[in-house]
């Protein structure tokens, strides 16, 4: 028997040339008069997993922000071109970050649990979406943790704040918590950098695991990672004005993982991926 | 004396003028500390000396003598009194202020309509009590005669941008990163607030406020003019003259009579009493809190 639910999203994930999640144009992002990237145009798909790739500070969580409106959250942050999320103008007049923001979850780049219990941590999210019911949440929780490879580490005291798990610990946390509400797409910002080699590998399980449901945008500075994880990989990187000396953040190219680090179009790339940066 | 492992290396303390500097800011540190602890031990010991006598049941529940030369106790119109102007006070000044915090740091976003109130409470902040006291008597007491409230609105007044300010500071502490994480899973802006910036900010608002609260309960300057004086228990705030702790202080202890003196350290050592438990309140609050986090 099938999942009459999901038919509609089954039947869209086992075509590969359906309109892509994401279609993003001409984006640049400023932070006050300062263009932190400019003309940035990426398309992110549907059951995919897309990540950014390139060096500190080119924009990769500045790209990433855009995606579910959290930049709105920066004062004198500010967004140029257009972003599609699913055929809709993300910075549409009439499209309300926080609705954007349920559709589209994010995993940020350090752990950023709530100083709550871990239980609320994770149900946070859900009881937002109206779930009350005690017996549903248990669930909910329990399933997510154990997801994020964290539940055995946890389950015998779920009810203690979760500012006391270790730095790794709170970022399996964050993507329990973000993945408990069954988001559309899910943006992480290198989630594993404080991870341990087998979290991490549980953690790309996951990821594998999730794309047949979701659309994932990994940031990540581990190139491994990128190659194996990936369908799709983006790499940016800084250009300096020499004249006024101002850096800004581009796109140098945006391929499929397996060309990004075989045979790359781009020398900057290849030398970047290659470990010649710099 | 060195401390050599054998192998050449030398960790041990060299002797230097760090040493020396060291010292002698630990001993300035410590006149200072003497400096603060000294005058605070001559009040309480003062207070006691001359106040734990008067302090008995009677003494709290009693009227106040209406010829003052009598000797003998009876504070208690002014403790219902204190209690009554101070908690409608605070019942006016903490939801206000409170919001008003909110406003400023959450919502207002650095506008200018924010900026003013700031600025404005910043201003309040320093208008002397009598000043705020005088106001209240322009504006309410001419009007509606002498009440409780009248001394409600004044120390309102002076709680509220002291309220404002110590809120705002509070919530400023909570990191950008929990309203960030809030959002993501998306959180409303009034969610976020209710849920998460001000629980975690709670234990700082609460004593905030309760300190605010008890530096008010002292005032004296306005509650002497818009509150007047009575000597029977009045619990109507609209209605009648009141009385509080300080007016009462400030008027017995003018007088030449042994029994008004004495009545007046009583007052006193109750109101510091009553301070010291509002903090004490504030600082329990604080712990049972912060235990949470
Ligand atoms: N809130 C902000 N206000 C002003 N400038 C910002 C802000 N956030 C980022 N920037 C600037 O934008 C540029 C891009 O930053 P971003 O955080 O996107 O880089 P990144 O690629 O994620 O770097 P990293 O790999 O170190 O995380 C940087 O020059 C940074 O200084
Ligand atoms: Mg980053």
């Amino acid at each position: 028997m099938t999942d009459t639910l999901h038919d509609g999203l089954a039947d869209d994930s086992s075509s590969t040339d359906d309109a892509p999640v994401f279609v993003t144009s001409d984006l640049s992002v400023y932070y006050g008069a300062y263009r932190a990237v400019r003309n940035v145009s990426i398309d992110i798909r549907q059951n995919e997993i897309t990540s950014f790739i390139g060096p500190s500070g080119c924009g990769k969580t500045t790209v990433l922000r855009c995606f579910n409106r959290m930049n709105d959250l920066i004062v004198g942050a500010r967004v140029d071109g257009s972003i599609l999320y699913r055929g809709i103008d993300l910075y549409g007049a009439d499209v309300s970050a926080v609705e954007v923001r349920r559709h589209i979850g994010m995993v940020f780049q350090k752990p950023n649990p709530l100083p709550k219990s871990i239980y609320d941590n994770i149900a946070f999210g859900p009881r937002i979406n109206g779930v009350r019911k005690r017996s549903e949440l248990d669930d909910i929780v329990e399933r997510s943790l154990v997801r994020a490879a964290l539940w055995d580490e946890v389950k015998d005291r779920v009810k203690a704040s979760a500012l006391g798990l270790s730095g790794g610990q709170q970022q399996r946390l964050c993507i329990a918590r973000t993945i408990a509400v069954e988001p559309d797409v899910i943006l992480m910002d290198e989630p594993c950098s404080a991870l341990d080699p087998i979290a991490t590998g549980r953690i790309e399980e996951l990821m594998q695991e999730l794309k047949s449901d979701y659309s994932i945008v990994i940031v990540t500075h581990n190139m491994q990672q990128a190659a194996r994880v990936s369908d799709r990989t983006a790499f940016f990187t800084v250009e300096v004005n020499p004249e006024s000396d101002r850096r800004t953040g581009v796109l140098v190219e945006f391929d499929s993982t397996k060309k990004m680090f075989s045979n790359p179009a781009d020398e900057r790339t290849e030398n970047y991926v290659t470990g010649r940066f710099g | 004396m060195t401390v050599d492992g054998g192998s050449g290396l030398d960790l041990s303390q060299r002797p230097s003028s760090r040493t020396r500097t060291d010292r002698a800011m630990t001993a300035v540190m410590l006149v200072c500390l003497l400096a603060v602890v000294v005058p605070l031990a001559a009040v309480v010991y003062t207070l006691l000396k001359n106040g734990a006598g008067q302090l008995s049941a009677e003494f709290f529940t009693a009227d106040i003598p209406t010829i003052s030369r009598i000797e003998g106790p009876g504070m208690g119109p002014a403790i219902v009194g204190t209690l009554l102007i101070t908690a409608v006070a605070a019942a006016m000044a903490l939801p206000l202020g409170i919001l008003g915090a909110i406003y400023l740091n959450e919502s207002s976003a650095g506008g200018r309509l924010g900026r003013l109130i700031r600025f404005m409470a910043t201003v309040m902040t320093g208008v002397p009590s009598v000043v705020m006291g005088l106001f209240v008597y322009v504006t309410y007491t001419l009007r509606f005669k002498q009440n409780a409230f009248g001394g409600a609105l004044a120390l309102a007044f002076l709680m509220l941008p002291v309220v404002i300010r110590t809120t705002e500071e509070m919530l400023k502490l909570v990191p950008d990163n929990l309203r960030e994480a809030s959002a993501a899973l998306g959180a409303r802006r009034s969610r976020t607030v209710l849920t998460v910036v001000l629980p975690a900010a709670l234990p700082g608002v609460v004593s905030g406020c309760l300190l605010a609260v008890a530096r008010a309960a002292g005032e004296t300057a306005p509650i002497l003019f818009v509150v007047g004086a009575a000597t029977s228990v009045n619990t109507n705030v609209f209605r009648e003259v009141n009385t509080a702790l300080s007016a009462q202080i400030f008027a017995n202890a003018q007088l030449p009579f042994e029994g008004a003196q004495q009545r007046a350290w009583g007052a006193a050592l109750t109101l510091v009493l009553l301070a010291f438990v509002i903090t004490l309140i504030a600082r329990v609050v604080t712990a049972r809190f912060a235990l949470k986090r």
